[in-house]
């Protein structure tokens, strides 16, 4: 009895965080039931999250933007350009792809600084300053896709990024072996996380959960990544975009909680005065985080030419929208300082789940772009209406 | 007998528990200039806020009676309409629009729902004429000095057929001829039948213009002195101003030992260029290991301004003259600068530019200290929390855990926060920038105790406050300061509340 009263008490304390996990998990409720199961297989679960990566990377870089009271509208045909030089790179210059990757991740980084250079140090508006951007990276792209079109590429490492999966070691009853590996390793990094990180709270006397409700919810997220890891070794097992996506979220997490720079850019983000006045170098954290939106904005360019095999002279087109949405979606306030890179990948996968549950109901574009905005609209009045009752 | 314009009678106004005005007498004689004086906080504002409409009937106790009929004011808009003008010390003006677009802003000359701008050229030419201001009417606000912004702002009053014209320190950030000039306008509308309300801390201006002035104190009237009974003079005013009682509530400091210099100014000098003047003027100062400095003065005497002068120049002053801190002439160049040296800044606006409001308390001491606490740039949040927890304890932030958001607690709270953030640090030199303002007298104490302790681990404190009380409570040695200058500097032993507010007043 107790039990429910505090699990109560927990999800109205914490509403806006569960609240996305519960839109999403009825999202998914919805589509599941009204497919047929056709939404849960594991071909199309697969397909949904390697769809979403390439918006989630942005968004996770897009979410500090936001938080230090930025954006950056540039990112899609910045994403879209870099993916075209990466396919010239490879195919003209006949650049091997080992080089060709970190070659575009660094111009992505150079990019990110110059909008930063814009805002932090000429103080131009970031939505004025990466609006400018956005245009000249359109032309951008026209102009290296302008004599060849559409520019295929050949190279299978490359366009494994995009398609391809981890090797499976051994099939197990026709299961990937090791995806069910790699899910169990993460599930028992999970719990090993959390058991550590109750340890040092209660050590110091913090308010902790009861334990009925710490193991409920160790259960709970331990099931969850087991039912995608299993979902997921029906079909290929893990694709290398959901690797690179996690990875991605892994490391952005870790900087944006455990480290000096994460607190730093939650402080400018929170009060840049007070900021200033603690002695943090406002401008420099403006760089870092623009250079890191730069570096996603090409991490995203590589594995969306690699999924398509090929650079288009389109590409890149919304993503920049789409980004911002989805870290909307996650909980990110324009109010600044408030935000997480984990709410933002949920967000990206929340909008993916909407285009590719509304696909396989053959809802037409048009009500899927309505849909998507209302989904997005309601999300933020959520937020202003659970942050007003604090 | 003269009648009476204005008579506010016994108003009363509370601010969540805090009685900012009890029981004001407030009365204002056709056509004559009544000045209105009273220490930072006594209620000279508020008061003028309720007359307004700023604080709408119905907030407040008591009668406002304009003109023989009781009012009752929902909005400003309702007590202009009545012929009741305010002008702030910050200006209300368009900056990028022109001088007649600026006096009829909200009052424009109309012709069937369209602006008549001819017209209005031509009004304005007038009301410019009535001001004294020779200025051509399309010129931009911006491109005008403050002493012709602040006669736009009458021009503007007067366009609306102001009866009482209400000035909150309107020479504050004037040079002499301005607040001459302006002094001399006043006294010509006062000629055309124009009543005045000034609110100024300058006294010598009082005394060379006010007919009558009211001293409040402590959200109370004192007295009303009448100058054709010869009552306005400067140790009148004094007296009743700083009459405040000091309650016994500043703890004793045992065995002080005063050190070296660890500060000198010298000519030191720094210039707003978004004011374009100087907020700070040829300070000469020092400050001795072991003691504490209080800086005095009255709000907008460039205290706030030398602090953040000091502390790595964080507003980008340009700065003159010489900083010698502990020996070495030495140029700050952000406030980062400051604090690897040792300085620390606790800052007069906390919720401003001095806390994350949005944060728990952990993060809040840890901020500008993360440093320490960290290796290869991760946070040892272990050590974080031990950190904290021990700030919380030492100062004691009354609070449930580490993890409560820092805009959810008290004022007292939050500024014990703000403290054991900056004593995380390190410092030698603690700035501490209005320490106790708006904190009950619990936690006042609280953060006195912490100071004498802090003076006798060897740290020096340089303490700004406009409270008399407290500076004289709690410093070593007292520099005053007015206009940007320091205007005297007072031992412990010499120093009276009048004769700090003779210096600030100057």
């Amino acid at each position: 009895m107790n039990t429910l009263k505090e699990a109560k008490t927990l999800i109205q304390e914490n509403i806006r965080d569960y609240g996305m996990y519960i839109a999403l998990f009825v999202i998914i409720l919805t589509f599941t039931f009204m497919t047929d199961g056709l939404f849960m297989s594991s071909r199309n679960i697969s397909n949904l999250i390697d769809s979403a990566g390439y918006i989630a990377v942005l968004a996770v870089a897009m979410t500090l933007v936001i938080v230090i009271r930025h954006i950056d509208l540039s990112v899609g045909y910045a994403a879209g350009f870099m993916g075209a030089i990466a396919a010239i790179l490879m195919t003209q210059a006949g650049m091997p792809v080992y080089i060709t990757i970190p070659v575009i991740l660094i111009l992505g980084i150079v990019i990110g600084l110059f909008s930063g250079f814009l805002v932090a140090s000429i103080g131009i508006p970031a939505f004025v300053a990466t609006l400018a951007a956005m245009l000249i990276f359109r032309g951008a792209l026209l102009q290296v896709t302008e004599k060849t079109g559409t520019i295929i590429i050949q190279n299978d490492t490359f366009n494994a990024i995009g398609n391809g999966y981890i090797p499976s070691l051994l099939q197990f009853n026709g299961l990937h072996l090791l995806t069910l590996l790699v899910g169990l390793v993460g599930i028992g990094f999970y719990i090993y996380i959390e058991i550590s990180n109750r340890r040092n709270k209660m050590k110091y006397q913090f308010d902790v959960v009861s334990t009925s409700i710490f193991v409920l919810k160790l259960v709970f997220i331990s099931a969850i990544i087991a039912y995608i890891t299993w979902i997921l070794a029906g079909y290929n097992g893990f694709s290398w975009t959901i690797i690179i996506m996690l990875l991605v979220v892994v490391i952005y997490h870790f900087i944006s909680t455990k480290t000096v720079l994460g607190r730093h850019i939650y402080a400018v983000g929170s009060n840049p005065e007070a900021a200033h006045l603690t002695g943090i170098n406002v401008k420099k954290i403006t760089y870092i985080v623009f250079g890191s939106m730069g570096m996603m904005s090409a991490l995203s360019g590589i594995l969306f030419t690699a999924r398509l095999q090929s650079a288009t002279t389109t590409a890149g087109t919304l993503f920049e929208l789409d980004a911002i949405a989805a870290a909307y979606v996650g909980g990110v306030s324009a109010a600044g300082g408030v935000g997480k890179v984990t709410g933002a990948v949920i967000g990206a996968i929340v909008m993916a789940s909407l285009t590719n549950g509304m696909n396989l109901l053959g809802v037409g574009i048009s009500y899927q772009y309505m849909i998507r905005g209302g989904v997005l609209a309601l999300a933020v009045i959520f937020d202003v209406l659970t942050r007003m009752k604090r | 007998m003269s009648e009476y314009i204005l008579e506010m009678n016994q108003i009363s106004k509370e601010f969540t528990g805090v009685k900012a005005l009890r029981n004001v007498n407030f009365k204002v004689e056709k056509g004559e200039i009544h000045c209105l004086i009273g220490e930072n906080g006594a209620g000279k504002s508020t008061l003028m806020k309720v007359l307004s409409g700023v604080y709408p009937y119905g907030t407040y106790e008591g009668d406002i009676v304009f003109e023989g009929n009781i009012q009752k004011f929902n909005k400003i808009t309702d007590s202009v309409k009545t012929g009741i003008a305010i002008i702030y010390q910050e200006l209300a003006l368009f900056p990028d629009l022109s001088v007649y677009e600026n006096i009829f802003a909200g009052n424009e000359v109309k012709r069937g729902g369209v602006i008549d701008w001819n017209q209005t050229v031509v009004q304005a030419k007038e009301m410019l004429k009535k001001v004294n201001l020779d200025v051509n009417p399309e010129m931009l606000v911006k491109d005008l000095g403050v002493g012709k912004r602040q006669l736009i702002e009458i021009a503007k009053a007067l366009s609306k057929d102001v009866k009482l014209l209400i000035l909150d320190e309107p020479t504050a950030a004037l040079n002499e001829d301005d607040s001459e000039n302006l002094l001399k306008l006043l006294a010509e509308l006062k000629k055309q039948g124009i009543t005045c309300i000034m609110i100024s801390h300058k006294l010598k201006e009082v005394i060379s213009i006010a007919d009558k002035a009211t001293i409040l104190r402590d959200g109370e009237t004192i007295c009303t002195l009448e100058g054709n009974r010869g009552e306005i003079k400067e140790n009148i005013i004094i007296k009743n101003m700083v009459g405040r009682e000091i309650d016994d509530i500043y703890p004793k400091r045992e065995n002080k030992t005063i050190g070296g210099k660890i500060l000198e100014l010298h000519n030191w000098s720094a210039y707003d260029p978004q004011l374009s003047r100087n907020v700070v003027k040829d300070v000469s100062l020092h400050v001795n290991q072991g003691e504490i400095v209080g800086i005095s003065g009255l709000m907008g005497s460039g205290r706030t301004e030398l602090a953040l002068s000091i502390f790595g120049n964080a507003k980008g002053y340009k700065l003159q003259g010489d900083l010698v801190w502990d020996g070495k002439s030495i140029v700050f160049k952000h406030p980062s600068e400051a604090i690897e040296a040792g300085i620390a800044y606790v800052t007069e606006d906390r919720k401003g530019d001095g806390l994350f409001l949005g944060q728990d308390i952990k993060n809040n001491i840890s901020a500008a200290n993360l440093k320490s606490i960290s290796q290869n740039g991760v946070i040892n949040q272990n050590e974080e929390i031990k950190i904290a927890d021990g700030y919380k304890n030492s100062l004691s932030v009354k609070a449930p855990s580490l993890e409560q958001i820092v805009g959810n607690l008290s004022g007292g709270n939050q500024q014990k926060v703000s403290l054991g953030k900056w004593l995380f640090v390190g410092p030698k030199l603690l700035i501490l920038d209005e320490p106790t303002r708006g904190i009950d007298v619990g936690a006042k104490f609280e953060i006195y105790t912490v100071m004498n302790k802090l003076i006798s681990e060897g740290m020096s404190i340089i303490m700004i406050s406009s409270e008399l009380g407290e500076v004289l409570g709690m410093s070593d040695r007292i520099y005053v300061m007015a206009q940007g200058e320091i205007k005297g500097e007072l031992s412990a032993d010499e120093a009276t509340q009048e004769n700090i507010m003779q210096l600030a007043t100057q």
